[in-house]
């Protein structure tokens, strides 16, 4: 919770950098305010507890600060990798703060106990993503990526707030706990037009992970986004709407989850499928990541529906949150520095093995998580997955996953091609910031770590 | 200790390989490849006279609450695939010296890290850490293929990789499948005994379906018949080095990994498709000695011909009796050998005539004749004449499939007739008769291709007249499985 004040006090402080003229010092100040949120968030995991706010509408439980530690870490690298990118924006204010109030949707819906918090949290984080993704002004793209955004998240907003009227309908109330007592109370004489809510607010929030078939916009706007913002889309934003998912399912309608895990079932198929197939036709790197994180959504909403039967720990679904976050963080921030001359396609590619073999092996290193080879996190990303699907009645769903990787590791390994075995067009070598170097070393060090040593992470997140 | 010594020595000098340079890199990692089989000869040492002694096996906890062990350790099946590997990798190094490879420090050090995975794959007694290693096997070879292979490399090895991590990740969801059996006080466990008993106590239908998603991830790696496709290219395009290292010891992984990690578990599943695997091995045999005949280019001949020869290994392991697992031991160790000297002949006419077309080449014998008598050994030793090495083998592995199907034995048998065939045909076309091509000429062997060709030669024919030392370890580990499995 400190760690949400933090934040919401930095994105005022942003504002206020303009009028009071420190704008150079903004970046060091917001650096250290995410590092000490991250701090007193660790402190506030240390005691074991959960704190209860605003009448219990938000709650900081161990769950949801494990997931606001993995949003907070993703943030401070994104911050670092966003410095000159910063620097050639003439209002480099309003960025910052944009990005710390998303940050702060962020954190609210992570810990979300009432339905209001949750509708807030999504709007709080969605406006100031629908500005920054149309924030080149002079690109057609961005700005069609911006408009895209804002009229699909709309409409999923829509859906998420008629869902929420029928189920206040029924139950009396917004609270997610009571809603469940609710549930349990009524089991057998539940009015329809519940269900109907429970269904559209699954629409709403698949949409929100970009899960098929709702997942249209995503490419496109990933694709039109500057490439940093869709770094952050990809990273902080799906973690955020995972762990607002993961709550309002698995504690609110968990028991009606036979209505629900059904059209999950179909959700993951058609993400597994649709994702990796159009994935591996693409040519732009930017919008094959797009896809390839669609795919990452069912694999992780995979574990949401094993979850309601085998009651298993979260441990997998957290654990694929960071190495897919880290995984995203390391190639976007070289997609970015590669493709500064705005070629996105995958020549961009071609030959960095020569150029720059640093970059090369970062990327070799990450691309093989993402695909999900050992002893790197993405490994054990996916073997935790597996795990928890096993014992289910899903396990048409794992062979579909299994055929699916394969596929997956088809256009990941496009990108190692191109670097190794393409050659170069032209000869220039790739510069890069020294933070942005820092960044992508640290990133791809923790994607080894965590990948040799997952049961350190497992056993920090076993509830 | 010696077998955790195996495995992070060549790793460690990988990481030295990584930082030097030219001419350095290469002798490096063969001086280091050499230490890496004297070791292994000492393990051999001591397996053979205390092999009680705690010193083969090494077992730290990896990661706690999954019951992931670093487990390795050595017993009859693992030594024998050790000093495969431990005695084909300096030969494979050595092999490369006439050829100058760009990045060559790369190129070594990914050598030597595969090495470090394919003894971890022998040696691992945990079925998670089996895993990873056999997934860290693909990651080099990949990149060697990738970087140094021939035309059109991007798309063959993009093939191969995407055909073997299909396989792989069937198999991960098998041992997963396992290991949610393995209940011991309330915990899961990964050693491989627990999985034994896990395995054994499903019921034949559930060891049915184990059985191929397990089985199919071997049976790429092999690769045999339908799963082959990615094989021929794959050899042809790859580096010669990376082809040895591909049919001489990575193919052996499948052929391992199903007496070790398939039969003691799906005994039942077995019996059930037992008969249906050997099935598609003959045809494999079969199909691709038919192949061979007609092929043109010898790389690509010898390329199917491993095929012919695994699939007969495969199906002596898969009849499970005591002469057909001993047989395969026994062919395994033959056939790496052999492939590895046929590949290296292969390179031979390629850098000394500038084509591998058998149609084009001729009379190489008037030109060159001590390299005509190393080659007919090697020739002699894979279409398995007694008092070579690969007799022993063959004549195990007819034997063993004949007990579990006469007919089946039969055609099995072709591949000894169609082998004779293709092998000595192709001996005759490339060295004997007229020159073809007056353009063609055939200097003499340079001094580190005469060395490897020796040896591989005094190997042929040293255990093909006395085979007993490797036979009596062959014949205790395939006691120790059947063991296992009853």
């Amino acid at each position: 919770m400190k760690g949400l004040l933090i934040i919401s006090g930095l994105g005022i402080l942003a504002m206020l950098a303009e009028i009071f003229k420190f704008k150079k010092l903004l970046l060091p100040i917001v650096l250290l305010g995410i590092v000490s949120a991250f701090v007193l968030n660790y402190f506030e995991w240390k005691t074991g507890m959960s704190f209860q706010y605003f009448d219990n509408m938000i709650s900081f439980d161990k769950p949801a600060i494990a997931f606001s530690g993995i949003i907070l870490a993703t943030a401070f690298f994104w911050f670092i990798l966003a410095n000159d990118y910063f620097e050639e924006e003439s209002n480099l204010v309003d960025h910052f703060a944009l990005v710390l109030f998303a940050l702060v949707g962020a954190l609210m819906l992570t810990s979300f106990k009432n339905m209001t918090t949750l509708f807030l949290g999504i709007e709080i984080m969605s406006i100031p993503l629908y500005v920054l993704a149309a924030s080149k002004k002079n690109d057609m793209r961005s700005n069609e990526a911006g408009f895209k955004y804002l009229i699909m998240g709309s409409f999923a907003s829509a859906f998420l707030l008629f869902g929420i009227a029928l189920i206040y309908g029924a139950s009396g109330s917004f609270d997610i706990m009571v809603i469940r007592q609710y549930i349990s109370a009524h089991v057998n004489d539940m009015p329809m037009f519940f269900y109907v809510g429970v269904v559209m607010m699954l629409v709403a929030m698949c949409f929100k992970v970009s899960a098929a078939p709702f997942h249209f916009w995503a490419p496109d706007v990933y694709e039109g986004s500057p490439t940093l913002i869709t770094a952050l889309m990809s990273t902080v934003v799906k973690t955020a709407a995972f762990a607002a998912f993961l709550r309002l399912f698995l504690i609110g309608f968990a028991e009606v989850s036979e209505v629900w895990t059904g059209i999950l079932a179909a959700v993951v198929a058609l993400s597994l499928i649709i994702a990796n197939f159009s994935a591996a036709m693409q040519t732009s790197v930017k919008r094959m990541l797009a896809y390839s994180s669609i795919s990452h959504a069912g694999f992780m909403l995979m574990v949401i529906m094993a979850n309601v039967r085998s009651n298993m720990s979260l441990d997998a679904i957290i654990y694929y949150s960071l190495a897919y976050s880290i995984g995203s963080i390391t190639s976007f921030g070289i997609l970015y520095n590669v493709t500064r001359k705005g070629n996105e396609t995958i020549d961009a590619f071609n030959g960095l093995s020569k150029r720059n073999p640093f970059l090369a092996i970062c990327m070799t290193i990450s691309m093989l998580s993402l695909a999900g080879i050992p002893i790197t996190a993405g490994f054990f990303a996916k073997y935790y997955v597996f795990t928890t699907v096993i014992g289910t009645h899903y396990q048409w769903l794992l062979i579909l996953a299994v055929i699916t990787s394969a596929v997956g590791a088809y256009y990941y390994l496009k990108v190692i091609i191109a670097m190794y075995f393409k050659e170069q067009e032209e000869q220039d070598s790739v510069v890069m910031e020294g933070s942005n170097k820092f960044v992508i070393i640290l990133t791809t060090a923790v994607t080894l770590i965590i990948g040799l040593a997952p049961g350190m992470i497992a056993e920090m997140f076993k509830f | 200790m010696l077998t955790a010594l195996l495995i992070g020595f060549p790793l460690f000098a990988a990481l030295l390989v990584f930082f030097s340079k030219g001419t350095m890199a290469r002798n490096l990692a063969l001086t280091s490849s050499v230490i890496e089989f004297v070791i292994s000869l000492i393990a051999l040492y001591v397996f053979k006279n205390t092999p009680d002694s705690g010193l083969l096996v090494f077992d730290c906890v990896w990661v706690q609450s999954l019951g992931i062990h670093f487990s390795v350790g050595i017993d009859a099946l693992s030594i024998l695939m050790i000093l495969l590997t431990t005695f084909l990798v300096p030969l494979i190094i050595l092999s490369s010296y006439k050829n100058s490879y760009a990045n060559s420090h790369n190129f070594y050090g990914l050598i030597l890290v595969m090495q470090m995975a394919l003894v971890g794959v022998f040696s691992a007694n945990d079925g998670f850490l089996f895993y990873v290693f056999w997934e860290l096997a693909l990651i080099p070879i990949y990149f060697i293929c990738l970087m140094w292979g021939g035309e059109n490399r991007g798309a063959i090895t993009f093939k191969f990789f995407v055909y073997t991590l299909f396989g792989s990740l069937f198999m991960l969801v098998g041992l997963i499948y396992l290991y949610n059996h393995t209940y011991i006080d309330g915990l899961k466990s990964w050693a491989i005994q627990d999985l034994y008993n896990a395995g054994r106590s499903l019921n034949a239908g559930q060891q049915g379906i184990l059985f191929w998603l397990i089985f199919i991830a071997f049976a790429i790696k092999m690769p045999i018949f339908p799963f082959h496709t990615w094989q021929p290219d794959t050899y042809v395009n790859a580096p010669t080095q990376g082809t040895m290292l591909l049919s001489g010891i990575m193919l052996k992984m499948g052929t391992f990994g199903v007496i070790k990690w398939l039969l003691p578990i799906v005994p039942l599943g077995l019996e059930k498709w037992g008969g249906t695997a050997i099935g598609l091995s003959v045809i494999g045999i079969v199909y691709a000695s038919c192949i061979a005949i007609v092929q043109k280019d010898f790389k690509r001949l010898i390329a199917y011909s491993s095929i012919a020869h695994v699939g007969l290994i495969s199906a002596g392991i898969l009849s499970a009796n005591q002469q057909g697992i001993q047989g395969a031991l026994m062919q395994m160790l033959a056939h790496g050998v052999n492939v590895v000297g046929l590949f290296f002949i292969a390179d031979i006419l390629l850098q000394h005539t500038g084509t591998r077309e058998i149609e084009k080449l001729g009379g190489i014998r008037g030109m060159n004749g001590n390299f005509a008598v190393l080659f007919l050994i090697v020739v002699l030793g894979s279409v398995a004449l007694p008092l070579t090495n690969g007799f022993v083998g063959e004549f195990l592995l007819i034997n063993g499939v004949y007990q579990f199907s006469a007919i089946l034995a039969a055609f099995a048998g072709l591949t000894i007739i169609l082998g004779a065939v293709y092998m000595l045909r192709s001996y005759q076309n490339i060295m004997l008769g007229e020159r073809r091509d007056s353009n063609i000429t055939f200097g003499p062997l340079a001094s580190t291709e005469k060395a490897v060709l020796i040896i591989v030669c005094i190997v042929i024919v040293a255990f093909g007249v006395y085979p007993k030392p490797l036979n009596d370890i062959a014949e205790e580990a395939t006691r120790t499985i059947l063991t296992v499995m009853k």
